[in-house]
Parts: structure tokens; C-alpha cells; sequence
């Protein structure tokens, strides 16, 4: 089977005792992160009674659910007849519900590793900050750490892999990429992603009455921002939103 | 305003309460005590009708003090204790007084023990829990000199009451159930499994536990596998096939595969097994879950049934004449 083909019906999975996995592959694909953006923005419009939350990953959706208001069996039986009402063999990308601008400083000192992408893509530096300030990726899951998203998918010819060895310090900020996705870090950690560019946004903000700034589905427009503006964004006790800005699609 | 002053803290001693659940979209794990068990006895035994914020104490306990009377609660994992010098019984309520020194020391068994204030710990909440999620970043270790303020008392004058130690706290047989992933090993990966007896090893904190004795229980299919979710007291296997049981502050996602998940409520056993103590698996099926795996509400009414008055040994009341020994256990304010 080629990786990217979904199987015709997704798998319904029961997790623990109150939860259930919809899983559409094994591995990552486009295919099945379109399915899952797909299966989460219906779900959103079609909250199955007794499920408390809801969760997409790469290629799987998460609903845990109360066993006082429904038994497992039964929200499975509902789910699967939600699954059966499309065809999860065209799956398309839902359009956004909110986009954000995220400003992101590609300068040597804080894109360490953005050289060697150009390398890997057979581009210039130039061209790569291009790719990434015009891509638009989503919000596709958010993970690892608290507020910390996964976005994608990027161009297939950024399917590199993680770095066998571990950058010891990356800040947080950091703008990392591999595997077709870019991670926006929440804390500094040492990684196998390449730091590509760094942004004084903090998707983690637990001093803020909404410590998660984004949502699954999001849309992320980075903008390139030069030396100067980015150290001013970055002083000390500085707005953790970095002069992000979101915008509701009407 | 009552507090508990800290004088002296173990190492990692944190305030917990049953943790934040609803956020796994956020990628913030529930949190919360590692030995949700223990919350509840503590709420039993101080015939609250539901649980308050705790202080968790890994290992070791502390020294304690307050500047009020304070109905507390011992639970978890038992410790040696005693209120200026006096042996105190565990899993049984007691009141520190001003002026008076709770010393909690080392656990005798388990891992985890936990001293509830009936009124709780009012920590500051956030996302309406008082809990400390270390692995988030959000609160934090308590150390000697913190003072906690502790909430009103709804029943100062009730009963101090105890209830029989339970026997979770040297590792044994936990029920595991099948997960979206089990079908990733073969089968006689999973039988081997079933089949090992492992230990619980000193590599352990509120993100998981590892377990030695036995290894290589990989899965043909965790190379290249996508990142999927993760619940706690999932079965997880590193690449070398090291089994480790995610706790309370594990990661929501991971590309690790998992075996299986402990019933929740025989999570609280690995959670209190100590080092070295023994852990084996048995498979419960699907169909058995029903009444495998009692929700928390059930538990909390079953151990609410169960609780006693406590009985001091007299030869422990230093103040004994001060004592009315002849009217009932109770105080008079029962329901």
C-alpha cells in the first residue's frame, strides 16, 4: 500500500475506559492529516453527546468521554456512523477558522541551522525564508509540551529527517523544522530539529488568562522581521505574544 | 487565615489535588496526585464529600507546624509519624495544634504519602486546579520556610476516624487493558510480556516509571511511527523495548508504542511500588471492564462505608485525663 493512501475506513479504536481513537495511519501522510483536520473541524459542528474533549494528532482524533453519559460501545457505534457519512479517500483540508501573523527573525545568530535546510532543499536561504513565510501551514497538533504546535504540512522535498545528534540548548522561540512540519517552541530544549528561525511568540502563556493562544486548525502566517524590530520584541518582560496577531475568518 | 508552616521538606514534596483533565487538545496532561487513591481515603477518612488539595510527600515526608488547629489527614504510602514525639496512626485523621510539631518521616512502604488539611490547601488555582505539573512548568517543589494557607474546616468538632492501611504498597499484579497500539507487537511479544515479572526501577518521577527485569518488547512497527495520544498508565516501550508506565505528567502525544494501559485504578499500585518491588501484568479482557475497573465515585463511596472511629492506644495520650472517654465516637453533627 503507498503510504499515502489512507485505508477506506479509518480505524475506531477504544482507549483505556473512556476514551476513543479514530486512527487513520500508522505513519504520518497527507492523506491522513487531512483526514484528521478534516474528522476534528466536523466533530467540532457535530459534538457527539457524552465527550468531554477532543484532540487531533498527526494522523488521529481523540475523544474522551464520561461513562456516566455514554458507554464506550455506543459512542463508537455513533462514531462510526458519523465516518461512514464521508469519503475519507478525498479527505480535503478544511479552510481555517482563524489565522495568525507571526513574526519570526531569520538572522544567523537565531536561524543557526537555516544554511544547512538551503543545503538540503538545493536553494538559497533566501528562497527557503520565502517557502516558509508563504506556506501557511496548520496547527495540526499540539504536543510534547504544554502549548507546543506542530505545523504542516510543508513540501514534500521537506521531508528531511530529525538530526541524529541532539542540539544541546534551543531556546524557546526557536522556529525548528523536519519531517515536512515546523515546530514553534514553548520552553528551551534540546532537540534533533533544525532551528531555522526564532520568534519572541510564546504558544505557552500560563501566566495569561488564555495560557493556549493557538488552536488546533489554526492557520500561521509567519512574516520576516528584521534585527532591530526582533530584539525589541525580545527585551526583558516582554509581551509573550511577540506581536503575533490573530484574525477570526468571517 | 490558617496556615501549615513547612519547617522542614523532602525532596520534591509538591500540593496536589486530582489534576486538570480537558486540555490533551492543548498538550497539557491531567496532572494531578500520583495515587489518586489516596486523595479519596483522605477525604473519607475526614468525612468531606469530596476531595481537597494535598500535600504530596515522595519518599519522605517533613516537619509541620501552625499558627491554628488544624484537622488533618494522613494517606498513600505509610509513613513513620508523630506529633511532638507521639506515634501517630496512619491513614487516620488527627489535629495539629499551634505550637505543636507534626515530624513525617520516611516512608515505611509505598512511595507516595499525602497530609490533607480538612479544609485543603488553598494554593492558587490554576485552570481550577491547586495541583503543581512539574513537567509543565506550573508550580512548583514546596520547601522549609513555605506557609501554605490552609481552607475552613467544614466540621471541626467530627470524629477523627481511620481506615484499614490498604495493600497497594509493594508493587503486585496490575490489570492491563488492550490499547489502540497492542495490536503494533505480536503476539508473543505481548505473552512474553504478560508472562515477565519485572521491578520497579529507582529511574521513576511524575512523568512515568520505569521497569526493569525484563526488555526488548519492541513493536516491528515503531520505526517511522506517527506521534499518537497517550493516556496515563500507558504501557509504553522505548527503542529498545523498555517497558516504562506513564503517570500523572506524561507527555499527551509520543511516537513510543504502547503496549497497553493500567486500569486507572490500579495505577495508584505501580505509582506506590517501591524500588525494586515486584510488578506483573495480567491482560483483563474488554468485556470484563465493566466491573474491572470501579469509576472513582464508586471507589470514594465504597471507602466513605468503610470508615472507623479511631482509637488511640492510651498508652500514647500523653494528656490522657484531658480526654472524655466515656461518651460516644461520635460528634454529634452526623448526617
Amino acid at each position: 500500500m503507498p503510504l499515502d493512501t489512507p485505508p477506506a475506513t479509518p480505524e475506531l479504536l477504544a482507549f483505556r475506559t473512556d476514551a476513543v481513537v479514530v486512527r487513520f495511519a500508522l505513519q504520518a501522510t497527507e492523506a491522513a492529516s487531512a483526514c484528521v483536520q478534516s474528522l476534528y473541524a466536523l466533530l467540532q459542528d457535530n459534538w457527539p453527546e457524552g465527550v468531554v474533549e477532543i484532540a487531533p494528532a498527526l494522523a488521529s482524533v481523540f475523544l474522551r468521554f464520561d461513562p456516566d453519559q455514554v458507554a464506550q460501545t455506543d459512542l463508537m457505534d455513533r462514531l462510526q456512523a458519523l465516518l461512514a457519512t464521508q469519503d475519507w479517500s478525498h479527505a480535503k483540508v478544511p479552510p481555517p477558522k482563524r489565522v495568525w501573523t507571526v513574526p519570526v527573525n531569520f538572522d544567523a545568530e537565531f536561524a543557526p541551522q537555516l544554511a544547512e535546510v538551503a543545503g538540503i532543499l538545493n536553494t538559497t536561504e533566501t528562497q527557503v525564508i520565502k517557502q516558509i513565510t508563504s506556506a501557511e501551514p496548520r496547527v495540526l497538533a499540539i504536543g510534547f509540551a504544554p502549548g507546543q504546535p506542530y505545523l504542516g504540512l510543508l513540501p514534500e522535498e521537506w521531508n528531511f529527517p530529525r538530526l541524529p545528534e541532539l542540539s544541546p540548548k534551543v531556546p524557546a522561540g526557536a522556529l525548528l523544522a523536519a519531517v515536512r512540519q515546523l515546530v514553534l517552541f514553548t520552553n528551551e530544549n534540546a532537540t534533533g530539529w533544525r532551528q531555522i528561525g526564532q520568534s519572541a511568540f510564546r504558544p505557552f502563556q500560563p501566566s495569561s488568562s488564555d495560557p493556549f493562544p493557538l488552536h488546533p486548525g489554526d492557520a500561521v502566517r509567519f512574516t520576516a522581521i528584521g534585527t532591530e524590530e526582533f530584539r525589541q520584541l525580545i527585551r526583558d518582560g516582554a509581551d509573550p505574544m511577540g506581536g503575533a496577531l490573530c484574525k477570526v475568518q468571517s | 487565615m490558617t496556615v501549615l508552616q513547612i519547617e522542614r521538606a523532602g525532596p520534591g514534596m509538591s500540593v496536589q489535588d486530582l489534576g486538570r483533565p480537558g486540555y490533551i487538545a492543548e498538550g497539557l496532561s491531567r496532572g494531578g496526585a500520583m495515587d489518586r487513591i489516596a486523595l479519596f481515603e483522605a477525604a473519607a477518612i475526614l468525612l468531606a464529600q469530596q476531595v481537597t488539595a494535598a500535600i504530596e510527600m515522595p519518599q519522605v515526608g517533613g516537619v509541620f507546624s501552625t499558627n491554628a488547629p488544624i484537622r488533618f489527614a494522613l494517606t498513600g504510602a505509610p509513613m513513620r509519624a508523630d506529633i511532638d514525639g507521639d506515634p501517630i496512626r496512619w491513614n487516620a485523621s488527627h489535629i495539629l495544634h499551634p505550637g505543636q510539631r507534626l515530624r513525617v518521616g520516611a516512608a515505611l512502604s509505598g512511595a507516595y504519602g499525602y497530609l490533607v488539611p480538612a479544609g485543603g490547601i488553598e494554593a492558587e488555582e490554576w485552570l481550577e486546579s491547586r495541583s503543581a505539573h512539574f513537567a509543565a512548568g506550573v508550580g512548583g517543589a514546596l520547601s522549609a520556610g513555605d506557609s501554605l494557607p490552609v481552607g475552613v474546616d467544614p466540621r471541626p468538632e467530627a470524629t477523627l476516624t481511620c481506615l484499614p492501611l490498604a495493600d497497594r504498597f509493594n508493587g503486585g499484579v496490575v490489570r492491563l487493558l488492550q490499547g489502540p497500539q497492542t495490536n503494533l507487537f505480536d503476539p508473543e511479544t505481548l505473552n512474553r510480556f504478560l508472562a515477565s515479572e519485572f521491578r520497579r526501577s529507582a529511574q521513576a518521577n511524575r512523568q512515568g516509571v520505569r521497569l526493569d527485569g525484563a526488555d526488548g518488547f519492541s513493536s516491528e512497527h515503531a520505526g517511522g511511527l506517527v506521534s499518537d495520544f497517550i493516556l496515563p498508565g500507558d504501557v509504553q516501550m522505548t527503542g529498545e523495548g523498555v517497558p516504562f508506565v506513564l503517570m500523572s505528567e506524561c507527555q499527551t502525544v509520543g511516537g513510543y508504542p504502547r503496549i497497553g494501559t493500567v486500569l486507572p485504578a490500579d495505577l495508584a499500585r505501580v505509582a506506590q511500588a517501591p524500588v525494586g518491588a515486584p510488578i506483573r501484568f495480567e491482560l483483563v479482557q474488554p468485556e470484563d471492564v465493566a466491573t474491572a475497573a470501579p469509576p472513582e465515585a464508586a471507589i470514594f463511596r465504597d471507602l466513605r462505608s468503610r470508615v472507623e472511629p479511631l482509637i488511640r492506644d492510651p498508652r500514647n495520650i500523653r494528656d490522657l485525663l484531658s480526654y472524655q472517654l466515656i461518651s460516644g465516637m461520635t460528634a454529634g453533627d452526623e448526617d
